[in-house]
């Protein structure tokens, strides 16, 4: 019987909380005109991220980075502070959307921020749509939610899983010297997403992508898909991330293959998320991503500086993703002045915001709503004894499209397993 | 029938109560509903029959998939969705059953466990139905697919209310008939049964088959509400914490899977509210619950009522 007293309380002390809220709104309305500030209540976001289970780490390095950026400018923005209602999705996008229902339905957040994996992202956006909440996707790289299938209330800052690949695919048949390539990855949307990207401009340039091997996302042992792997090829094309990476590392060179073949891969294979566990078997490893913690520019040595002094630990692309989300959220908010309350014009603000002293680089958004921002070709070194992704190569103003026209690229198909 | 008043209060506030409640509560029992209805199909298995079906879930997933792929692939209408729902999950469930309805106890579980993950496993890789592990989404809005004159959560709350009512109806018909009473021999001594002359492994099957088809049921109204489906509505994951809610609510009653699943909904999403340590104190309110109440919650309260 608790069961349904507690919503019966809840709801009773919910009641004048809405007619506050409309009276905020009445006021805010009658503010434009008069040119004041609106009443200074606070600017709720809701944060969703898998907080437990397997994706823990990275869920917990996108929510650093974001209070990290909050802690920065302290006091808000226009003079209303900031809550942050944050909420495990598990990683399981069922949960996700009920964590979702809670933050818009009962706390009332203004605007929402997160979400990790791809199938997450894609629940989601129906009623995101639905119920016309601005929301930030710092990280869910599926190409085609700013691609086939687009989201009009869905802000995407990240990147789309094929976009670094494009580049790197061109970059690895002139620069790297590479005829002939082997690729072994995750076998889910983000990898064939990334190897899918990586191939098209690799054989387009007149490379052969001579074998996909690919491992399922909770493979334990890498050794029956070592054995496939060609001993011909120039280079093998690695994607992974967390534990897998980590072991897919190890196995690779004690297969005897880091002395035969070259090594390449998905930045997320080298990501500082796991390169402070790897060891030897990392170095010399070339991979492309729009953000390494090495980058040598003042934004960045600023945000790897204060990231190092609060978390004591480098931060990931994970991190600065959504560090840079709250960047721009926050942009956009002081674009609006404060007057979160009008989603129409604050999801319109969100989608022109422009960066130019984010840690990644510049960045802005395309017709499309996916970021127009640089990729980095990064090698793994040692300096001062410590692993990095070293920039060898940057790639300016890179598109989700690469080169070619949007509108040719989204009559093809969107890259699958084959 | 000592259930008979608490079920009574409990559904007249369930009636009752929702337009009184924010739409955040409204939705968390809904949720509690759809849960409680497949709990309680798994608990015909489970408690009633004495077989513990690992892959249970496995139902649930697949008739969500068929609403799905057929209301966005095919733009099929509501009745053939909702039909194709309930019809492949019980096919499904009919064809497993002939496979396990011939083993017991550890190697029951095994099977299932296994026919559970090979559903999960082909959710995940046929991908050109399924989508993989993105899952399928834009699965339309029951209002607008069913021609409903009401649309929001209440709404779709009252139908899932409607739903749940009548198969709960319809599965304590069952498990007070004589059919009912036959599993339940077949859970407490299957030999005895044998050699009363009863057929049990064809009691067996026909309980599988209707464990299935009530979960297909849940599972359509599942999709229905969450407008997309992924792969993990079918992993071990969600087997097994449907084995739980089960466990935890009182296996062999159906009141008892109820709790359980309201017990878990409600404290998975009220908990995780408050603190991100929520998997830990779920975890120690399931080991309390398992010392403190081996027979389920809702059987410990019936055996303090009939001592006192």
């Amino acid at each position: 019987m608790k069961i349904a007293d507690r919503p019966i309380a809840d709801r009773r002390c919910f009641a004048p909380r809405r007619s506050v809220f409309v009276v905020v709104l009445l006021v805010a309305a009658g503010n434009v005109i008069v040119g004041q500030r609106p009443e200074a209540l606070p600017i709720k976001i809701g944060f969703i991220a898998p907080l437990s289970g397997p994706n823990a780490q990275n869920g917990r390095d996108i929510l650093n980075g974001f209070l990290l950026y909050l802690q920065e400018i302290g006091s808000g923005v226009d003079g209303r502070r900031i809550d942050v209602i944050i909420e495990d999705d598990e990683a399981i996008p069922a949960v996700g959307l009920t964590k979702t229902r809670k933050l818009v339905e009962r706390d009332k957040v203004h605007l929402m921020a997160g979400a990790l994996l791809s199938s997450t992202g894609y629940a989601l956006a129906p009623y995101i749509d639905a119920m016309r909440i601005p929301m930030l996707y710092p990280v869910v790289s599926a190409d085609d939610l700013t691609q086939r299938r687009r989201s009009k209330w869905i802000v995407r800052t990240g990147y789309s899983g094929s976009q670094p690949n494009h580049a790197f695919g061109e970059y690895a048949y002139h620069t790297l010297g590479l005829k002939k390539v082997a690729t072994i990855a995750l076998d889910y949307a983000f990898g064939w997403e990334s190897v899918g990207g990586f191939q098209r401009t690799f054989e387009a340039e007149g490379g052969l992508v001579a074998q996909k091997i690919w491992c399922p996302v909770f493979v334990h042992d890498f050794a029956p898909y070592l054995a496939q792997i060609p001993r011909d090829v120039d280079a093998v094309y690695a994607l992974f991330l967390g534990r897998s990476a980590l072991q897919f590392m190890r196995q690779y060179q004690e297969f005897g293959l880091k002395q035969r073949v070259r090594l390449i891969g998905a930045g997320t294979t080298t990501d500082e998320h796991v390169l402070p566990f790897m060891g030897d078997e990392a170095l010399g490893v070339v991979t492309a991503l729009h953000y390494t913690a090495a980058l040598d520019t003042p934004a960045n040595r600023k945000f790897v500086a204060a990231y190092r002094a609060r978390y004591n630990r480098v931060p990931s692309y994970y991190s600065e993703s959504m560090y840079t989300g709250a960047k721009w959220l926050v942009t956009a908010v002081e674009v609006v002045h404060g007057n979160v309350e009008d989603s129409a014009t604050l999801v319109d603000a969100l989608r022109h915001v422009k960066l130019t002293d984010a840690p990644r680089g510049p960045l802005e958004l395309d017709d499309y709503g996916n970021p127009i921002e640089n990729v980095y070709i990064r090698r793994v070194e040692r300096v001062n004894g410590q692993l990095q992704n070293t920039v060898i190569e940057t790639i300016p103003r890179v598109s989700q499209f690469w080169k070619y026209n949007p509108a040719d690229y989204l009559k093809q198909p969107l890259y699958a397993r084959r | 029938m000592k259930a008979v008043p608490f079920v009574a209060v409990i559904l007249v506030m369930l009636i009752a109560g929702p337009p009184f409640l924010a739409s955040y509560w409204v939705g968390l029992l809904t949720q509690m509903l759809i849960f409680a209805l497949l709990a309680m199909s798994l608990d015909v298995l489970l408690g009633y029959t004495g077989l513990p079906s690992l892959g249970h879930a496995g139902f649930f997933g697949v008739a969500a998939y068929a609403v799905a792929v057929l209301s966005t692939t095919y733009h099929a209408g509501f009745w053939t969705c909702v039909m194709s729902g309930i019809l492949i999950g019980t096919l499904l469930s009919t064809l497993l059953g002939l496979l396990v309805s011939h083993v017991r106890d550890v190697y029951f579980l095994m099977i299932t466990l296994a026919s559970g993950m090979v559903l999960w496993g082909l959710s995940y890789r046929w991908i050109p139905v399924t989508g993989g592990d993105n899952g399928i989404s834009g699965i339309p809005r029951l209002d607008a697919h069913a021609g409903l004159p009401f649309a929001g959560p209440v709404a779709f709350y009252y139908v899932t209310l409607l739903v749940f009512v009548v198969s709960a109806s319809l599965l304590a018909l069952l498990v007070s008939s004589p059919f009912g009473f036959t599993l339940r021999g077949i859970r407490e001594n299957e030999l005895r049964m044998k050699s009363l002359g009863f057929n049990t492994w064809l009691h067996c099957w026909v309980s599988y088959i209707i464990a299935g088809a009530f979960a297909s049921v849940s599972g359509v109204v599942w999709a229905y509400y969450n407008g997309f489906v992924s792969p993990t509505y079918l992993d071990l994951t969600a087997s097994s914490e449907l084995f739980l809610m089960v466990t935890l609510g009182g296996p062999g009653t159906l009141v008892g899977p109820v709790i359980g699943a309201g017990a878990i909904v409600l404290l998975k999403n009220v908990i995780s509210a408050y603190t991100q340590r929520w998997p830990l104190i779920l975890g120690t309110f399931y080991i309390i619950t398992m010392f403190g109440a081996p027979q389920g919650l809702w059987n410990l309260g019936r055996r303090r009522r009939a001592s006192s």
